[in-house]
């Protein structure tokens, strides 16, 4: 059953404001996310305030410019800045993202920017959530190629429209923004596969290469592992590589539906 | 190289540290998307209740002019009218609804546009289905 409310231990509670950078002329507002596990208290949001005419556009740079000039207990993750790492996947302005492809100016529907770790998620510290269920789910959908046939003396050969199957598949950088915006996985992310394991296990299905078809869908035929989507959509919308899980997951659902007939 | 069975013991040996839940439904921003699929399991849940309300007007019916006269006058009445008419509306986008579903369920609409279009059609076309039901049920009494 789905739990709405946040547990005790996990509601927000008002936190303190940073001081604003003296004869800064165009300051944006920042509303963080913030737990310690290093004390009892519950998770909390503090307000900074970054100097836009000396940071970068993205919401990646205002992060880096409060832990550099602010507060350096701020904990987020962050690598390649540029969207293809996936390690500043978060939330912000109510709509998962990463930090480094979202601008600033992107995230102004309040007035200040709110930042939040990925919803739903167990939190290991401010802004870094615990994805070892997530990587666990994309690990049991077996990603990678299976075959019964001998291997061939070089590589397996695929047509190119065959390959051309697998584009806005291959590109998933595993953020896990779709996932964690899913209130399916949000009320069942112990049974239900989720929009991302899900986008992989159908990128695995319609390889050509691919033997094991039918034991992967065997193993999707479940009340819960693939049949919790709703076509809520949310993952689509949040894909911050513009890929469509929702459409994917829709294709597995029908070639469960085309092997029985 | 685990079977099905192997990988499912994985997937059960992750447990959860004693760490906060990061904020969900609180924090969330609302899409029309969301907010239709929510809205057919409101509707859906409505249409249990509203079908309480019918099997009470046929056992009524059933029962003699005397509870069917009854019946009649709670139905017709200010609350009762309001009622019928909410549950008119959870029918037809409830089905309407249903068809979006049928539609993405087919494969088709996922685009970003279509999708948003889709959920939010829904309401208008449930909307003005159930006042053109009401128009022609009151002009017909």
């Amino acid at each position: 059953m789905a739990e709405f409310n946040l547990p005790q231990n996990s509601r927000l509670v008002e936190g303190k404001a940073w001081p604003k950078p003296a004869g800064a002329k165009n300051v944006a507002e920042f509303k963080i996310y913030r737990w310690n596990p290093d004390d009892t208290a519950n998770p909390r949001t503090d307000t900074y305030y970054v100097d836009r005419n000396d940071c970068g556009p993205m919401v990646l740079d205002a992060l880096i410019w409060i832990k550099n000039k602010v507060d350096p207990t701020l904990t987020f993750r962050r690598s390649c800045r540029e969207g293809i790492c996936g390690s500043c996947a978060m939330n912000m302005d109510g709509k998962n993202g990463l930090a480094c492809t979202t601008g600033i100016d992107e995230c102004g529907s309040k007035g200040k920017v709110a930042i939040y770790p990925l919803p739903h998620m167990p939190v290991i510290k401010d802004l870094v959530p615990d994805l070892t269920r997530f990587y666990a789910q994309h690990a049991s959908i077996e990603p990678w190629l299976k075959t019964t046939t001998p291997a061939p003396e070089k590589e397996w050969r695929q047509a190119k429209d065959d390959r051309e199957k697998l584009d806005g598949l291959y590109e998933c950088i595993l953020c896990a923004c779709c996932s964690t915006s899913c209130p399916s996985y949000w009320w069942n992310g112990d049974r239900y596969l989720g929009p991302a394991a899900l986008l992989q296990a159908y990128r695995w299905l319609i390889d050509s290469r691919d033997e094991a078809t039918g034991e992967r869908l065997d193993d999707l035929e479940d009340p819960f592992r693939l049949y919790r989507c709703h076509t809520i959509m949310n993952c689509a919308n949040a894909c911050p590589k513009g890929l469509n899980p929702a459409k994917a997951i829709a294709e597995v659902k029908k070639m469960m539906v085309a092997r029985q007939v | 190289m685990g079977g099905p069975l192997d990988r499912r013991m994985i997937l059960a040996e992750v447990k959860p540290a004693a760490r906060p839940l990061s904020p969900h439904l609180q924090i969330y921003r609302w899409s029309w998307t969301m907010a239709m699929s929510i809205a057919h399991r409101v509707t859906g849940t409505g249409l249990y209740l509203g079908t309480v309300l019918i099997a009470a007007w046929l056992v009524a019916a059933a029962s003699g002019p005397a509870a069917y006269d009854a019946a009649q006058a709670v139905a017709g009445s200010i609350i009762g009218l309001l009622v019928l008419f909410l549950y008119s509306f959870a029918l037809l986008h409830h089905m309407v609804g249903g068809l979006r579903h049928f539609i993405w369920d087919m494969g088709h609409g996922f685009d970003p546009q279509t999708r948003t279009n889709l959920a939010k059609y829904s309401v208008f076309v449930s909307g003005g289905l159930t006042l053109l039901v009401w128009i022609a049920a009151l002009a017909l009494r």
